[in-house]
């Protein structure tokens, strides 16, 4: 991975959130709109520039679900799997997903197009099974649905 | 003529396509106002059209249905396979008793002459000419309690705030929803966000906070962009910023952004959030009305908590009163989720019975097997059996059988269910959420996956039956907040009524 830490849009970021009280997950949250993750290498910039520690912004950063250390595919699906999407299936479709693309939840397809992750709840409980292509909701996906769904991420690559 | 309409744009009605119905309706020439879900979602995409000034509704419709609809328009619109009658009849929606979500669904939701002529500010403007010992009061006289999941009475944590003297107080708005089958924040940022806005001014005045932060769930992308909008047309239009309505008095709304944490909607590790820390619960005390965000007294509620102080406000303490049962006041929000028909957003008064929810309201299972589990309260709440749902829906009553109506998540399993998966699932959660600090948590979640497994597997069951229960009081006693210690809840709740699953 080539060092992006000194790359001017991170400078500019860490600029605009260092001074903010609690502006260190903003702060990541922009890094990885920009980036598409946040790069190991410029947590000792960011470190410094919040007058943290290395550890401590790197804790903050592995704390929470959302942000990711290296890139992501090209589209990320990710299938609801909690209770109300349970009671209709979420499971099933899940192994579905699993199968269609030939990669587990948490890893990115071999072709690099499509990242699968669960998600617990996208706030779609009285219509599920929900999944959630880049950032768009999808409700009532059935087995046929979803297939239609990672087909469509797979067109939309091509050139 | 031209064909005047609504179509929702909240996070369900666009799962379910919305945008593109919306856009054949504009191609065919229809003067279309985006309005906010009405919460009916099993009708979604719900379309209403005015004929002859009545709002007409046609659900669920889709793009293929528009051209036929809009002729039967000109004919007999009841002909139309999706007519259902004027909207505000449909069964549905007219056996409910809306307060907090009165105006969901009728207009756009980031209009602000539609939110004044629907009653909006009206409880601001009364807070504006009230002392903030009037309004604490005001808000204690209601019998308000929390809307998150604890319920506590609100007017005692303003009163707290109110008390503790510092140079800057904040009101936080807990809108990180995290449990399953709950969407009735979602809803009321989406379809009403200047209420939540007028709810948190209010919460400002009275306990002399000057600056507000709503902490969102990362998962909720368009109540953000809702919210981001709201908030830049309140603050132009002075209902926020250092001059509210020529007042002279000061507060202002900042929106942070979670990130994919269920432990942040506890609210001391969604205080350590907001300061840019890892989502670790704080001991207490000292409570966050003493000691919250920054060090400095806070007011943290959930959001249809904060919004109903807007009506409390303006319809009057008694006014609020008046609904509920018991030490219950008000209207609670139902969320009906899972395996149901007709699943949606359902507020009434408490003391409704979760049969009447289930069947009048649900119609029934969505499989249309029958159904055997209501997980109510969310992820920490218990399953309930047929044997329970003719219990009034009250705080007191649930917490009699151990049970809890938590954020108003009522999620609906069929026959098809495996109550030892669920239960499994349970501690699963927990291992995966848990924030770490608190051993019986960190580590009981994960020893609580092992022992059900074994027992599933008919591996010295009785002992192991013993040593679950032994982890759940542990879990239960030891932990420091709700997420380790009511996570034994779906788990007992399993085993006692669904046993045969186990193995």
């Amino acid at each position: 991975m080539s060092a992006q830490p000194s790359s001017k849009s991170v400078i500019a970021i860490i600029e605009r959130w260092k001074d903010e009280p609690g502006g260190l997950l903003p702060l990541f949250h922009d890094v990885q709109a920009a980036l598409g993750y946040v790069p190991p290498e410029s947590l000792s910039e960011i470190a410094g520039a919040l007058n943290l520690s290395r550890a401590e912004v790197h804790g903050v950063l592995s704390f929470y679900h959302d942000f990711r250390t290296a890139p992501a595919g090209r589209h990320t699906v990710q299938i609801c799997q909690a209770e109300a999407c349970q009671a209709v299936g979420a499971r099933a479709l899940a192994q579905r997903a699993t199968e269609l693309l030939g990669t587990e939840f948490g890893s990115t397809s071999d072709d690099g197009g499509v990242t699968l992750e669960p998600v617990y709840c996208l706030g779609n409980c009285a219509c599920g099974p929900s999944v959630r292509v880049d950032n768009r909701v999808h409700g009532r996906v059935d087995s046929e649905r979803l297939e239609a769904l990672l087909a469509a991420c797979r067109q939309r690559e091509e050139p | 003529m031209t064909v005047e309409a609504f179509l929702p744009r909240d996070t369900t009605a666009l799962a379910l396509d919305a945008d593109e119905v919306a856009a054949a309706l504009l191609d065919a020439g229809v003067q279309l106002t985006r309005n906010g879900s009405r919460g009916a979602f099993w009708l979604e995409p719900l379309l209403e059209v005015k004929v002859n000034g009545e709002r007409i509704a046609f659900g669920p419709v889709t793009v293929e249905d528009i051209p036929g609809l809009l002729d039967s328009l000109a004919a007999e619109p009841a002909d139309h396979p999706r007519y259902l009658g004027p909207v505000e009849a449909i069964p549905w929606l007219a056996g409910q008793q809306r307060l907090t979500f009165q105006r969901a669904g009728l207009g756009d939701p980031l209009c602000l002459d539609t939110y004044r002529s629907l009653g909006g500010f009206a409880g601001l403007e009364q807070a504006l000419a009230m002392s903030s010992r009037q309004i604490v009061q005001e808000v204690k006289g209601s019998g308000l309690r929390g809307r998150g999941g604890a319920a506590f009475p609100a007017g005692i944590k303003w009163q707290t705030v109110l008390d503790t003297e510092a140079d800057q107080k904040y009101v936080v708005c807990n809108a990180d929803e995290g449990d399953s089958g709950t969407f009735a924040d979602r809803l009321l940022m989406e379809a009403d966000p200047y209420q939540l806005i007028e709810g948190m001014a209010i919460a400002g005045l009275a306990v002399g906070a000057t600056r507000g932060y709503v902490y969102l769930r990362s998962e909720y992308p368009l109540a953000a962009e809702v919210l981001v909008a709201a908030i830049e047309r309140a603050r132009e239009a002075a209902y926020l910023g250092q001059d509210i309505l020529g007042s002279g008095r000061a507060f202002d709304i900042t929106l942070r952004i979670g990130a994919g944490a269920y432990i942040c909607g506890e609210e001391t590790s969604l205080l350590d959030s907001l300061e840019g820390k890892r989502g670790m619960v704080r001991v207490k005390p000292p409570l966050p009305a003493v000691e919250g965000l920054f060090g400095k007294p806070t007011l943290v509620h959930n959001v249809l908590t904060l919004a109903a102080a807007s009506t409390v406000l303006a319809e009057g303490a008694a006014g609020y009163q008046e609904l509920g049962t018991g030490r219950s006041r008000g209207t609670l929000t139902l969320q009906l989720a899972g395996n149901i028909r007709h699943g949606g957003l359902v507020e009434v008064p408490f003391g409704v019975t979760l049969r009447q929810l289930l069947e009048d309201f649900g119609g029934g299972s969505l499989s249309g097997r029958p159904i055997r589990a209501v997980q109510v309260g969310g992820p920490l709440g218990a399953y309930l059996p047929e044997s329970q749902w003719d219990m009034p829906m009250d705080y007191e009553a649930f917490a009699e059988i151990g049970a809890m109506l938590g954020h108003g998540g009522v999620v609906v399993f069929d026959d098809s269910v495996d109550m030892a998966q669920q239960a499994r699932f349970a501690m699963e959660f927990c291992a995966l959420e848990s924030c770490g600090k608190c051993t019986p948590c960190r580590i009981g979640s994960t020893r609580g996956v092992e022992v059900i497994d074994r027992i599933v597997n008919g591996e010295r069951r009785d002992e192991n039956l013993i040593l679950l229960e032994d982890l759940c009081v542990t879990m239960e006693q030891g932990s420091l907040c709700a997420m380790g210690g009511l996570t034994p809840n779906p788990v007992r709740s399993a085993l006692a009524y669904f046993g045969e699953d186990f193995g």
